[in-house]
């Protein structure tokens, strides 16, 4: 095992290396540096212009600009924001629990309505209800997440007003951030009211994210869950009299979850980029939002360092599922 | 049933704790995070909204207009020759007071003093602080303009100037100009942390800054000392949502009370809504389509004239601004002080302009380029589409007109650079000044390669118009210069003005009071709420 991590783990370095060098020339490639992107119809001297540019290191050739970022990198520094002027990392670690109690809830929204409706679909083959769940999440899988976002809004927010429309928590409480987790630091407030207006503030975000995650892991646990279904051995534990539901439950589920696992764990990428639209959708200040608002500032330093943080979060999440593939299946011995 | 009374209920319960307590509160759904709370060092609007309810400045923009009021300062004097301007202090303006600081004195010229000499003096402490770029002081032209800033005594300040400037004192009242307080400064650069003068602001003005979380909300209280007077409301709170449809339902599901850029789309249902008033006003700007008048052509005022009066105007109106903007013929919008009304429009006549093309020799017409921005401004929500009617409208007169397009960035370097034949731009005005229009985007200096005049017209009579009025204090006198002017560029047509943008405010009903602001601003001293 500890062989496996160490290969995977060295498989990781050329990934980031490569991340690196597209986060920071991606970027560059788009027209407009962050100095004229600011400046509008007034324009700027081009003294002022080499002053500004030299005082942002980007009168520097390219490649000394990546050598001296990668050398940051490499020490911990993140960088600065050329807007705000404050650590890159700091700004990160500001945002990124929303973005994660945003992800996590809508992946268990995701896994506790799927997983069951692949199960249902895949043991009633063929039935009403398959064909419901498939129909559903095809539908649920092509929805635009801006237009789905909008629907749920009108309905939810607007006519039936269940729902807040958009933020994290009602502007008329105010919950000093601790764990930055919004959901944790209501309850540890003494604001009464507080955790419920937080949780109501999840919900249409979290449908709208775990939406896509929910039609994939619906359909890829019926798939796998067919696929095992007609193995010898669930034929033998039909044949011992075990009850259906001790046949799916027990020996079945286990092993169809080996590619549903694999799925959780690449939505997580998913769930990422979608979060981007999210987040502007509901105004939900996590790094989508942060992310897209520094590709139109220009703001290189956020872009790099927050594309990077988040690659490496995926890294490790598709870390954690490899390693999982053990747990759940004895036979897949790493190295092997 | 009981689920929607219950989510009504829920909904509602959103707003309720805040007036259970008595208190009012107005939640304004801002468009973005502001780069940090001091507006000397950023240009945006975003952040001159959120640092708005903070700061004071010596002279003020009444609200809704462009007059200048006192602000920080009482009165001032301007010298006969207007170099010298002396600023008479305000007595009793208390600073706010946070967690960590609590001010010892009140306002007083030091920190007029450390306002301007941290923009202005390179050597200065706080100069480098928070990345020491000044862009709108700069930009105005102020660092060349001043010569010193002397501390009379406790409550006078003599600002002494190069040359006679008489938009000065409207620059005085812009954003960049707020005065900070200089025992505050002290007080963070002692600790260390002298960045957080610009991030946790403490203010003079209607409301004191209580918190901020990024892309979430900033929330401001009233300043119970504010030196005119408490505010009526009780608590101002920013909730940041960057999609305006989104701002839209939150304003109708009553999450918030005001909303800044509506989209186009939403304006009709706005106008029907019985909970919303929609709102608008002519904005403080100009979108146009400059000749360049060094290149043939367009070196002939028949030709400018010509294509003035090939062009259908309302057809752009009506395309491209949908209701959202009105035609504009002189360079300045009617919502500034001097705007002649005297001066006529060229009518859509392409008789008329055949007539005037053929007398310039151009009878068979020409081939010319035809440049669009490739992005949307408030005065122009559509270059693209506009450069498109021209074309057909010029095409009628033979004209074959390219469109051409760069990025933002090249686009106006270009531009500026005058090598284009005919290029859109616009401006929108800084301090409600006729000088920063007329000067700026028409003068002399401006037509120089690199300069904002990209029609590089540089007309003697006009120029010497406008630099007698900057240089004049009297009102009067310089409203009779700029009608003069606007005369003459009327007459020589360097550009076909196109329109003056409304801009429009979507605000809930039980919103009392609520001036939408020519410059732009989004600014809630002397807003109050229905109960």
């Amino acid at each position: 095992m500890f062989k496996f991590i160490i290969s995977r783990a060295a498989l990781v370095i050329p990934t980031f290396l490569g991340i690196t060098f597209l986060s920071f020339f991606l970027i560059r490639l788009v027209p407009g540096d962050p100095i004229e992107v600011r400046v509008g119809e007034r324009g700027i001297t081009p003294e002022r212009l080499a002053m500004l540019r030299e005082q942002l290191g980007l009168d520097q050739p390219l490649w000394v600009q990546f050598a001296s970022y990668v050398g940051d990198i490499l020490s911990g520094n993140f960088g600065t924001s050329l807007v705000t002027k404050n650590p890159v990392l700091l700004e990160f670690l500001e945002l990124f629990p929303a973005t994660v109690e945003l992800s996590v809830c809508a992946i268990l929204f995701a896994v506790i309505l799927g997983l069951p409706a692949g199960v249902m679909a895949a043991s009633r083959r063929g039935s009403f209800w398959d064909h419901t769940v498939m129909g559903v999440s095809l539908g649920g899988y092509s929805m635009p997440i801006f237009w789905w976002a909008l629907l749920l809004i009108l309905l939810f927010s607007v006519s039936l007003g269940w729902t807040p429309v958009s933020g994290r928590l009602s502007v008329m409480y105010y919950v000093e951030p601790v764990t930055g987790f919004m959901l944790i630091d209501t309850l540890l407030s003494d604001e009464p009211g507080a955790f419920r207006s937080a949780v109501h503030h999840l919900v249409l975000p979290s449908v709208v994210l775990g939406t896509i995650p929910l039609a994939v892991i619906a359909r890829m646990t019926r798939s796998s869950m067919l696929e095992v279904l007609g193995e010898d051995y669930i034929r033998t534990a039909r044949a011992k009299g075990l009850s259906a539901g001790r046949i799916v439950g027990l020996h079945a589920l286990r092993n169809a979850m080996i590619p549903v696992v694999t799925v959780i764990g690449l939505q997580v990428g998913t769930l990422l980029g979608g979060a981007i639209l999210t987040e502007t959708i509901f105004s939900w200040p996590g790094i989508g939002k942060w992310l897209i608002e520094s590709i139109n500032r220009r703001d290189y330093p956020v872009l790099q360092g927050g594309v990077l943080l988040v690659a490496t979060l995926v890294i490790v999440v598709n870390l954690i599922v490899d390693l999982l593939y053990g747990i759940l299946n004895p036979r897949i011995r790493h190295g092997r | 049933m009981y689920g929607a009374a219950m989510g009504l209920a829920l909904a509602a319960g959103a707003i309720a704790p805040a007036q259970a307590q008595g208190s009012k509160t107005l939640v304004y759904c801002s468009e973005g995070s502001p780069e940090n709370f001091n507006p000397q060092i950023n240009t945006t609007g975003t952040t001159f909204d959120a640092t708005q309810p903070v700061y004071n400045r010596l002279a003020e923009f009444e609200r809704g207009t462009t007059n200048v009021i006192p602000g920080l300062a009482e009165r001032w004097e301007v010298s006969d020759e207007g170099k010298t301007y002396t600023f008479f202090l305000r007595k009793g303006v208390k600073w706010h007071s946070s967690r960590e600081f609590k001010p010892t004195r009140d306002f007083n010229a030091d920190d007029v003093l450390f306002s301007f000499s941290r923009m202005w003096k390179k050597d200065h402490p706080y100069h480098n602080v928070s990345g020491g770029e000044y862009d709108y002081f700069n930009d105005m032209g102020m660092a060349d303009l001043l010569e010193s800033i002397d501390r009379v005594d406790d409550y006078t300040v003599r600002f002494k100037l190069k040359r006679p400037e008489a938009p000065f004192i409207a620059n005085m009242a812009m954003m960049f100009a707020s005065i900070l307080s200089a025992e505050y400064a002290d007080f963070q650069m002692k600790k260390g942390t002298p960045e957080k003068l610009d991030q946790e602001p403490i203010g003079t003005g209607p409301f004191t800054f209580v918190n901020y979380q990024k892309d979430a909300q900033i929330r401001y209280r009233a300043n119970d000392q504010y030196f005119r007077g408490r505010e009526k409301l009780d608590n101002l709170v920013f909730s940041i949502t960057s999609d305006a449809s989104v701002a839209y339902q939150k304003l109708k599901a009553g999450e918030c009370h005001v909303m800044p850029y509506p989209n186009p789309a939403d304006l009709a249902s706005m106008r029907t809504d019985p909970n919303i008033n929609l709102m608008s006003q002519e904005g403080l700007n100009v979108g146009y389509l400059a000749f360049n008048v060094t290149k043939k052509p367009f070196d002939d005022k028949r030709v400018r004239k010509a294509l003035n009066m090939a062009i259908d105007k309302k057809a752009i109106i009506e395309a491209v601004y949908q209701g959202a903007g009105v035609a504009a013929h002189n360079p300045i919008p009617p919502t500034i002080w001097s705007y002649n009304k005297e001066t006529k429009a060229y009518p859509y006549d392409p008789d008329q302009a055949k007539k005037l093309l053929a007398e310039a020799g151009l009878a068979n017409g020409f081939e010319t380029d035809l440049w669009a921005m490739p992005v949307k401004r408030p005065y122009n929500p559509n270059a693209q589409r506009i450069a498109e009617l021209v074309q057909a409208d010029l095409a009628k007169l033979g004209i074959k007109a390219n469109i051409v397009s760069y990025e933002w960035g090249e686009y106006r370097k270009r531009a500026q650079q005058g090598e284009h034949m005919m290029a859109q731009l616009g401006w929108t005005g800084d301090n409600g000044d006729p000088d920063n229009f007329l000067n700026v985007l028409l003068g002399c200096d401006a037509a120089r390669a690199g300069g904002s005049n990209i029609a590089k017209w540089c007309n003697q009579p006009f120029n010497d118009l406008v630099t007698k009025a900057r240089q004049s204090s009297d009102k009067a006198e310089r409203t009779k210069l700029y009608e003069q002017a606007q005369a003459i560029f009327v007459e020589e047509a360097p550009w076909f003005a196109i329109a003056h943008s409304v801009s429009f405010k979507p605000v809930r009903k039980e919103v009392v009071d609520f001036k939408i602001s020519p410059f732009g601003r989004h600014e809630f001293h002397g807003v109050d709420l229905k109960r």
